[in-house]
């Protein structure tokens, strides 16, 4: 494998993490922590959403997350030709 | 015998055979047995052993009372011990993986270049693990005491040999089926009786759904959703408001969820679960398997730490407040309350002596004068355990003995389970770094299993000593434990990977500047050790408590996290290089193809 093709894979996985630790920072700190205030006057269900997002919504978002990563991977693996046999 | 303890004994017997029928099964012939458990593992059973490697006694017993009583407070831990995965499968896990070594010291020690990084991260590995343990020793001490009426030492040593059976035996072979094992036990201990208090309350069979759902007790419709109805249940007693209250401050909250995220992806006995799996991609899977089982109690722990609060608020206060006859007379207590009150857990003190029980919160200034207007004279639940909220909420909701007799077995397998996953990594840091790596680096493999045996036994027999001799900081430990891993382990593994330039002299210097304020932070406000009377907190210079912008010791790994990171980058910053063949080996790392089964070579 060429240096070229190893940073533009490394460079391709960067830019993955950096827009999923963006969604996992949002759900929790954002919507969970700093925003739970403006976003507790919106229900869902019987759920205050900030109180929702804290304690129910982002466990099930960082479990999409880390499918979505590992997806995204195997398929960047195929493409630069680097996955295991 | 009362038929409950016939239960007790034949679910707990009946699990811990089969733990010891598994053992035997899964005895280890090699050292990549002992360490890795072959590196054959499925990703989906690894997930699931994972996940009761990491859920410990606090997540099963302590954590739905720790909700229960800090409301939207308590997210710190539901956020924090779930969000640290996303950091480990997006971050360390693969490339870990793809490294292909036993331990994690073994990847420090080379990445690093230096025999001296491996100590100090073997060193920084036994603090957060032994911390950790002792947490489990004293939750089974506890569990076993209490239900099986043995002593909490005997407790103990049921407990250890139990463990030392299995992880004696298989190592990290026999300690993953068990694992596997313990978790579908824990599981079903934890739902069964969430999903019928939760019908109860709803009428909706799902916790996670019942939580924000219409109160409608016994099926009669309330017109209120549940936590409106906690909410206002909870402040009508000048309680803080259940859905709003929070920890300290938003600060707060925020460095301390990420203190537990960072020491989450940072715990090596995690971390080296994920060398067993078979390739780089299973990893990535692997953790997401982990996190969707967790995931199964985490969701399922705020439900029932709200319903639990309801309930006991429900059967204490039993109508409007003020009314003398809404009160429950201490007298007509229900059977479960006069059973843990034998054990402390709960307390009753008859301040005006009425015979009733006023459960208010009387260090509310403004519900003091209404309390006192209605002849309370404080606070008559003295004491109540944030634990009882799990171990009391099968009793509480009237459910056959059965049930609770599960609650009990699952508690012990949640303990036993983290307990065996963190002797592992302690006995694995001293026979395979310290030994092998260190010391005698021409061991033969049979030797070094052997050797690898009897640190076991010694662990076992150190965290023995400890669950029965608990240091004076015994309850705050887990959390400690987290603050080390977040503040040595986590920054030098991610910097390993992520920077190419980190050179020996930051990873080292990064790792003890980082465990190092942390632990002064802690002992300045908990004392020096732990030592009661050796805090030393000074007020007059402005150090009082919690004086760094009101964050709490337990909060603190995050703020020590972000101290490695910028005492690493500084001083990798101003010295030489990595050589070469270490920028390959990183290159290396952050590519999938040719990873073999982890070895010790």
């Amino acid at each position: 494998m060429t240096p070229d093709k190893r940073a533009d894979y490394w460079k391709a996985n960067l830019r993955y993490l950096t827009v999923l630790l963006i969604v996992w920072f949002v759900v929790s700190y954002g919507f969970g922590v700093l925003l739970v205030e403006p976003l507790n006057a919106i229900h869902l269900g019987g759920y205050p959403l900030g109180f929702w997002f804290a304690q129910q919504g982002s466990i099930y978002v960082f479990v999409a997350l880390i499918f979505v990563y590992a997806a995204l991977m195997n398929r960047l693996d195929q493409q630069f030709d680097v996955g295991e046999e | 015998m009362s038929p409950l303890e016939i239960w007790t004994y034949s679910i707990v017997g009946l699990t811990f055979a089969i733990y010891i029928g598994i053992a035997i099964w899964a005895r280890a012939g090699s050292t990549s047995e002992f360490y890795v458990a072959g590196g054959g593992v499925h990703p989906v059973a690894n997930g699931m052993a994972t996940a009761a490697d990491w859920m410990s006694a606090a997540s099963f017993i302590s954590m739905a009372g720790m909700i229960a009583f800090g409301g939207y407070g308590g997210s710190v831990f539901l956020m924090g011990w779930t969000g640290g995965y996303v950091l480990l499968a997006l971050l360390l896990a693969p490339y870990l993986r793809k490294f292909g070594k036993f331990t994690v010291p073994e990847f420090i020690g080379d990445r690093y270049y230096a025999n001296s990084a491996r100590v100090v991260a073997v060193i920084c590995l036994i603090l957060a693990s032994v911390t950790y343990v002792i947490g489990q020793m004293t939750g089974i001490g506890v569990a076993f005491g209490r239900f099986l009426g043995i002593s909490y030492e005997m407790g103990i040593v049921a407990g250890m040999g139990i463990v030392a059976v299995y992880a004696i035996l298989g190592g990290m072979k026999g300690i993953t089926y068990t694992q596997i094992a313990q978790y579908v036990v824990l599981i079903f201990a934890y739902t069964i009786p969430a999903i019928f208090i939760s019908l109860n309350l709803t009428g909706n069979p799902i916790p996670q759904l019942g939580l924000g759902s219409e109160y409608a007790p016994d099926g009669v419709a309330s017109g209120m959703s549940l936590l409106e109805k906690l909410d206002q249940v909870v402040t009508d007693l000048g309680f803080k408001e259940y859905t709003t209250q929070v920890m300290g401050s938003t600060l707060n909250m925020f460095v301390y969820t990420l203190s537990l995220m960072i020491g989450t992806a940072g715990l090596p006995h995690v971390i080296i679960r994920f060398f067993t799996v078979p390739k780089v991609a299973d990893a990535r899977y692997s953790a997401g398997w982990a996190l969707v089982f967790i995931a199964i109690l985490y969701t399922t722990a705020p439900a029932v730490g709200a319903m639990a609060r309801l309930n006991l608020m429900d059967t204490i206060q039993i109508g409007p407040v003020g009314e003398e006859s809404s009160n429950l007379a201490y007298d007509e207590r229900p059977d479960w309350f006069k059973r843990w009150e034998t054990t402390g857990l709960l307390k009753y003190e008859d301040k005006n002596g009425d015979g009733l029980i006023q459960y208010y919160d009387d260090k509310n200034a403004e519900f003091a004068a209404k309390a006192e207007g209605f002849g309370w004279k404080g606070n008559e639940m003295v004491t109540v355990n944030n634990d009882i909220m799990v171990l009391a909420n099968p009793e509480i909701a009237k459910l056959p003995d059965w049930v609770i007799a599960l609650v009990v077995a699952g508690g012990l397998a949640a303990a036993l389970s983290t307990a065996a996953g963190l002797l592992l990594a302690i006995s694995s840091a001293i026979s395979h770094d310290l030994l092998k790596g260190v010391f005698m680096p021409h061991i033969t493999e049979k030797k070094e299993l052997m050797a690898g045996r009897l640190s076991m036994i010694g662990a076992i027999v150190l965290a023995g000593y400890l669950g029965m001799n608990p240091p004076g900081f015994a309850a705050g430990t887990v959390a400690i434990a987290f603050g080390l891993a977040a503040s040595s382990i986590f920054p030098a593994l991610m910097l390993g990977i992520f920077a190419k330039r980190m050179n020996k002299e930051g990873a080292i210097s990064g790792m003890v500047a980082g465990i190092t304020v942390t632990l002064l932070y802690v002992f300045q406000h908990k004392g020096i050790l732990f030592i009661p009377g050796t805090e030393f907190l000074m007020p007059d210079m402005g150090m009082g408590e919690n004086w760094f912008f009101g964050i709490s010791p337990n909060a603190f790994g995050a703020i020590g996290a972000l101290v490695n990171f910028m005492v690493a980058l500084l001083v990798s910053a101003l010295t030489a290089p990595p050589p070469e063949h270490i920028q390959h080996l990183v290159e290396d790392v952050r590519i999938p193809r040719g990873a073999g089964v982890a070895t010790g070579h």
